[in-house]
């Protein structure tokens, strides 16, 4: 299951990412496919980007149109979020896969959470509300209206974005000033923290999963608990990333659907599923 | 509350948790109704001339 998901990661984060003419020469596409997003957190400035990132999108109508309901990237969130959830952020987010690669570096010992996770993982929905929607709309720069959380957090575009853009351009080389040390402070603390931490930013800070949680509990894709096979091992609360017990996963907004519980059930009692008439998706252990 | 209880017979089964089915179709029809309206407002060609130049905010020039 591991590989298969690494496979995918690699497979969808290089087509997302393949315009090799921006990586050769410093510059973005501008092709129409850039009128769809990617369903993960991907920078549309990164110099391979052939769709738009849906944050970036949220933010741009919102600072276009302020108070207008952004409809557009509205209705992308709820075909995606229902029909895969928090999949998104386990198999498709190119960001997701580098801190996965990094968590795999054998140097300390790992943990899966912070200190004081259940605070802090509510980090996620204040950058949503904060960064995101206020912020893009009128908080920051008086009335300006600026892109907050791309401008101040997202270490998706320093990484994917900024960095080799500014390998190759010297003009916006020439450019780099105190804001742009900050998001690579940013990106390089979350890069650190995700050595030994489980995905930090996913977990903490991302707006993106933070909408696609909602969606876990009623999503087409899930992971199905089968009560009556289970033999109660715990072999699945162990290998789950994010520490959920078997009740939580799937119907947890912490649950990325990475499948590592379903490749360490004994008994087979825990497999994805997608629609499946009145099935028992996740039960509750009995006492 | 027999509502509750699974093919099992098991009443430990919080409504919150009896997920699946169709739930999932709702919230897809949704999207496809807010897709085409923000296609009718034009919300995708500001999406796009947003996209196809570099954002100086992103990589935190700007």
């Amino acid at each position: 299951m591991n590989k298969i998901r690494l496979a995918v990661q690699l497979v969808f984060t290089i087509v997302t990412n393949g315009y090799m003419y921006g990586f050769m020469n410093g510059k973005i596409y501008q092709g129409n496919l850039k009128y769809m997003c990617v369903p993960g957190l991907n920078c549309y400035s990164c110099p391979g980007a052939v769709m738009s990132c849906p944050i970036g999108a949220l933010q741009a109508l919102l600072n276009q149109q302020g108070l207008t309901v952004p409809f557009g990237v509205l209705g992308f969130f709820f075909v995606v979020g229902s029909l895969l959830g928090r999949v998104v952020c386990g198999w498709l987010c190119p960001f997701g896969l580098v801190q996965d690669l990094l968590h795999k570096i054998p140097v300390f010992r790992k943990r899966k959470r912070l200190p004081f996770h259940n605070i802090l993982k509510h980090g996620k929905y204040v950058t949503l509300v904060l960064l995101v929607c206020v912020g893009s709309m009128f908080l920051f720069s008086g009335f300006a209206k600026i892109p907050a959380f791309c401008k101040y957090l997202c270490p998706s575009g320093t990484l994917l974005g900024a960095l080799p853009l500014l390998s190759r351009n010297e003009l916006l080389r020439s450019q780099i000033g105190g804001l742009f040390y900050w998001k690579l402070g940013v990106l390089l603390f979350l890069l650190l923290l995700s050595v030994k931490v489980f995905r930090p930013f996913c977990q903490y800070l991302c707006p993106l999963g933070a909408i696609y949680g909602w969606f876990n509990r009623f999503s087409l894709v899930q992971i199905r608990w089968e009560k009556e096979k289970c033999i109660s091992c715990g072999a699945c609360e162990r290998a789950c990333p994010v520490a959920l017990d078997v009740q939580e996963i799937s119907v947890s907004p912490e649950c990325i659907r990475c499948g590592k519980c379903v490749g360490a059930c004994p008994t087979k009692c825990l497999q994805f599923s997608g629609f499946k008439a009145g099935s028992v998706v996740s039960g509750k252990k009995e006492a | 509350m027999d509502f509750l209880k699974n093919d099992a017979g098991d009443r430990g089964i919080s409504a919150r948790r009896r997920v699946g089915g169709y739930g999932w179709l709702p919230g897809v029809l949704l999207g496809i109704i807010f897709l085409w309206i923000g296609a009718a407002q034009g919300q995708f060609g500001v999406i796009w001339r947003k996209a196809v130049m570099i954002c100086l905010e992103c990589i935190g020039i700007g």
